[in-house]
């Protein structure tokens, strides 16, 4: 028997009790769409999780201010700041592994530029911040040194801010605004970086050299005018960034002369590492997910092979009299394997016109990234395939196997 | 080669093992069919005719002995030689009709063909042929249950046709059918006999086996009688049987 023809009997057997045929592809159609649906969201949420951590900036290790007291009572951030710029300068020279150090002060204040307004946080920056970040600008330019060193009234914008401040293309650079009633020149705007692994938008941010923050936002100029809240530290490529946080420790605790007895006054986070976490647990969930979606996959094809033994055995009459006319062994065979991989491949190919609406909806409606991976979708229709086959074959060698008199006599 | 019989059995013999009872079908049967022959075979039921057409229908193979068809021995072969066997040289007719349910006439008549090879085209040549030969070009397209017991059997004998076997072999055709249809039916294969087919029939109705030219008849597994005779014409038959209920109507 041909191909083409095998492929027409077969669709008329199952033509012939369309209810249970249709039944029957149901577990493979949601298997397959549970397949697509399932991996689209995972690597959907792998692809944001990526996303964000490479907006953070690879090697990554931020030195925060602040200790944990014998007493075990954390002092506040900002009650006192134990980190200086100079720590960042004997950073960057004493530790080689180290490309850049940059300290950081962070708060919040209201913008004005013209007659609107908006409230952000102000982010105070040593020189090499942008670097550390990876952080592109969209527009303009980054601060000078002379900026830097004399706490010059500039200013980068993040791209929310300018949408909100401005609206939409509008360029600000050149444009005065007023941060706590200071006018500030925007020098520059920020590329877009979007959310970072907490869902904070990273793009509703100002920053000014940090100097200019101590003194004109923050409002208050400490005893130590370079002390600076936190120290954001990127490591060079190929660096060990364990040992780099172990040659940073002993470093600022020389330089903060702190006793074998005394506690850290700082605290260090490697944020590469925190993120990779995160890409980590994403990337199990993404497993998770197919493994589950898989095994529905599992029992369609279960469910394929029940109907098709069902099928042999109410057809054992119809079996004998192909094989009394002369038919052999792999026609029988080849007949309900095509069956079975039919009733299989419908389903799969149902399968993913739902999984790749089902994506899509899920990613319009859920706010909810995914990733329709084609190579996922192929194999998905060549598994579900497979399983027909695989499915398949028992009941086929069962019917192919039958003795012809006996199938004959078949009630 | 022309003149070896079409069938030639030697000591054939069949035994079913069912756990530790033995049935012996067949005891050691020798008997040959010429060319053209028309068979009917007959016996008390149990004495092992359905166990002897299966045999030289190689539908089954015998526990000893030998058979030929057409020259060619059986014994020893695979299941796949077999059907290929069955394919081109038999044609089988069931009391039960055995047609596809779902298939029309013609698809029906087209199966066997389907496994020997034969191209779309062909298929629907010949199986038109076959239900011309039996009288129901007319319903090519009706499915088994739009059909009458007797049609039916014809589209079974029209399949059995199609390869041009060299042997029919129908298994208690008439048991399932009318008088009337019967006779029908052995008309049909009387004509088709005529025109040189070898037919071997099993009946219980003596009046059935009236229009064989030979009669073998069997008993506990073993041929007791095999005469020839003189057929009765089927055709004729059906005539007067129309003309009588032609009577009875008026
Ligand atoms: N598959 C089988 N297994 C066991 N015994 C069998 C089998 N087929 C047939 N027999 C036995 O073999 C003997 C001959 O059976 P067979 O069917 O050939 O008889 P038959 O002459 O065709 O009878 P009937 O006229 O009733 O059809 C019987 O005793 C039957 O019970
Ligand atoms: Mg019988």
């Amino acid at each position: 028997m041909s191909p083409v023809e095998a492929l027409r009997s077969a669709l008329d057997a199952l033509r012939a009790n369309v209810l249970r045929s249709a039944l029957t592809m149901l577990g493979i159609i949601i298997g397959v769409t549970a397949v697509i649906v399932m991996v689209a969201v995972g690597s959907g949420a792998r692809a944001k999780v990526m996303q964000q951590i490479q907006s953070l900036g690879s090697n990554l290790i931020i030195v925060v201010s602040g200790s944990m007291t014998s007493g075990g009572v954390r002092m506040g951030v900002g009650s006192r700041w134990s980190l200086s710029e100079e720590d960042g300068a004997a950073l960057a020279r004493d530790v080689p592994s180290i490309q850049v150090a940059v300290g950081t002060v962070r708060g919040s204040a209201q913008i004005v530029a013209g007659n609107t307004n908006w409230s952000t946080v102000v982010l105070g920056v040593g020189p090499g911040y942008l670097e550390a970040r990876d952080w592109e600008l969209a527009a303009g330019r980054d601060f000078t040194a002379q900026e830097f060193s004399g706490a010059g009234k500039v200013i980068l914008l993040g791209e929310t801010v300018v949408k909100n401040l401005f609206g939409e293309g509008v360029d600000p650079v050149g444009q005065i605004i007023r941060v706590r009633a200071t006018p500030f020149t925007v020098t520059g705007v920020l590329a877009r970086k979007g959310q970072n692994t907490q869902g904070q938008d990273q793009d509703d941010v100002v920053v000014v050299p940090v100097a200019t923050a101590k003194q004109k936002v923050l409002g208050s100029s400490r005893a130590n005018a370079r002390a600076v809240a936190a120290m954001l530290v990127k490591v060079r490529d190929g660096e060990d960034m364990a040992d780099a946080e172990r040659q940073m420790r002993e470093v600022l605790r020389q330089r903060h002369r702190l006793t074998a007895a005394q506690d850290d006054d700082f605290w260090i986070r490697n944020l590469t590492e925190v993120a990779n976490t995160q890409l980590e647990s994403s990337k199990a969930l993404a497993l998770l997910l197919a493994a589950v979606a898989g095994v529905s996959l599992l029992v369609g094809g279960i469910g394929i092979m029940n109907i098709m033994l069902v099928s042999v055995t109410e057809r054992t009459r119809e079996i004998g009299l192909r094989l009394a006319v002369g038919a052999r062994r792999r026609d029988i065979l080849s007949q309900f394997l095509i069956e079975a991989t039919t009733l299989a491949a419908i389903g799969g190919a149902i399968g993913v016109v739902l999984g790749v609406g089902g994506s899509i909806i899920v990613a319009e409606l859920g706010g909810w990234p995914t990733l329709i991976n084609p190579e996922v979708v192929l194999a998905a229709v060549g598994f579900s395939a497979l399983i027909g086959v695989f499915f398949g074959f028992y009941p086929a060698q069962r019917a192919s196997h039958l003795d012809p008199i006996e199938a004959l006599r078949h009630e | 080669m022309d003149d070896a019989p079409l069938i030639e059995t030697r000591e054939l013999a069949k035994t079913y093992v069912m756990g530790d009872q033995r049935v012996r079908a067949l005891r050691r049967v020798t008997l040959s069919i010429a060319r053209g022959e028309f068979v009917a075979v007959m016996g008390p039921s149990g004495s092992g005719k359905s166990t002897f057409m299966n045999l030289i229908g190689c539908l089954d193979t015998p526990t000893k002995g030998e058979y030929r068809i057409d020259g060619e021995s059986v014994g020893g072969l695979s299941p796949d030689r077999l059907a290929e066997l069955r394919n081109r040289k038999i044609g089988f007719v069931f009391q039960s009709f055995n047609l596809l349910p779902r298939a029309t006439a013609l698809a029906n008549v087209s199966l066997p063909m389907l496994y020997a090879g034969a191209d779309r085209a062909t298929r629907a040549a010949r199986a038109q042929r076959a239900l011309d030969v039996v009288g129901l070009s007319a319903r090519m397209d009706h499915r088994p249950s739009q059909l009458s017991g007797g049609q039916q059997q014809r589209v079974a004998i029209a399949r059995a046709l199609v390869n041009a076997p060299a042997l029919l072999l129908a298994d208690e055709p008439t048991g399932a059918l009318d008088t009337r249809t019967s006779l029908e039916i052995m008309a049909l294969f009387q004509s088709l006999n005529k025109e040189g087919q070898t037919v071997v029939v099993v009946t219980h109705e003596p009046d059935v086996a009236e229009f064989a030219g030979r009669v073998v008849r069997f008993r506990d597994g073993k041929v007791v009688d095999d005469r020839r005779q003189t057929p009765r014409d089927a055709a004729t038959q059906l005539a007067a049987l129309g003309a009588e209920q032609a009577e009875e109507a008026a």
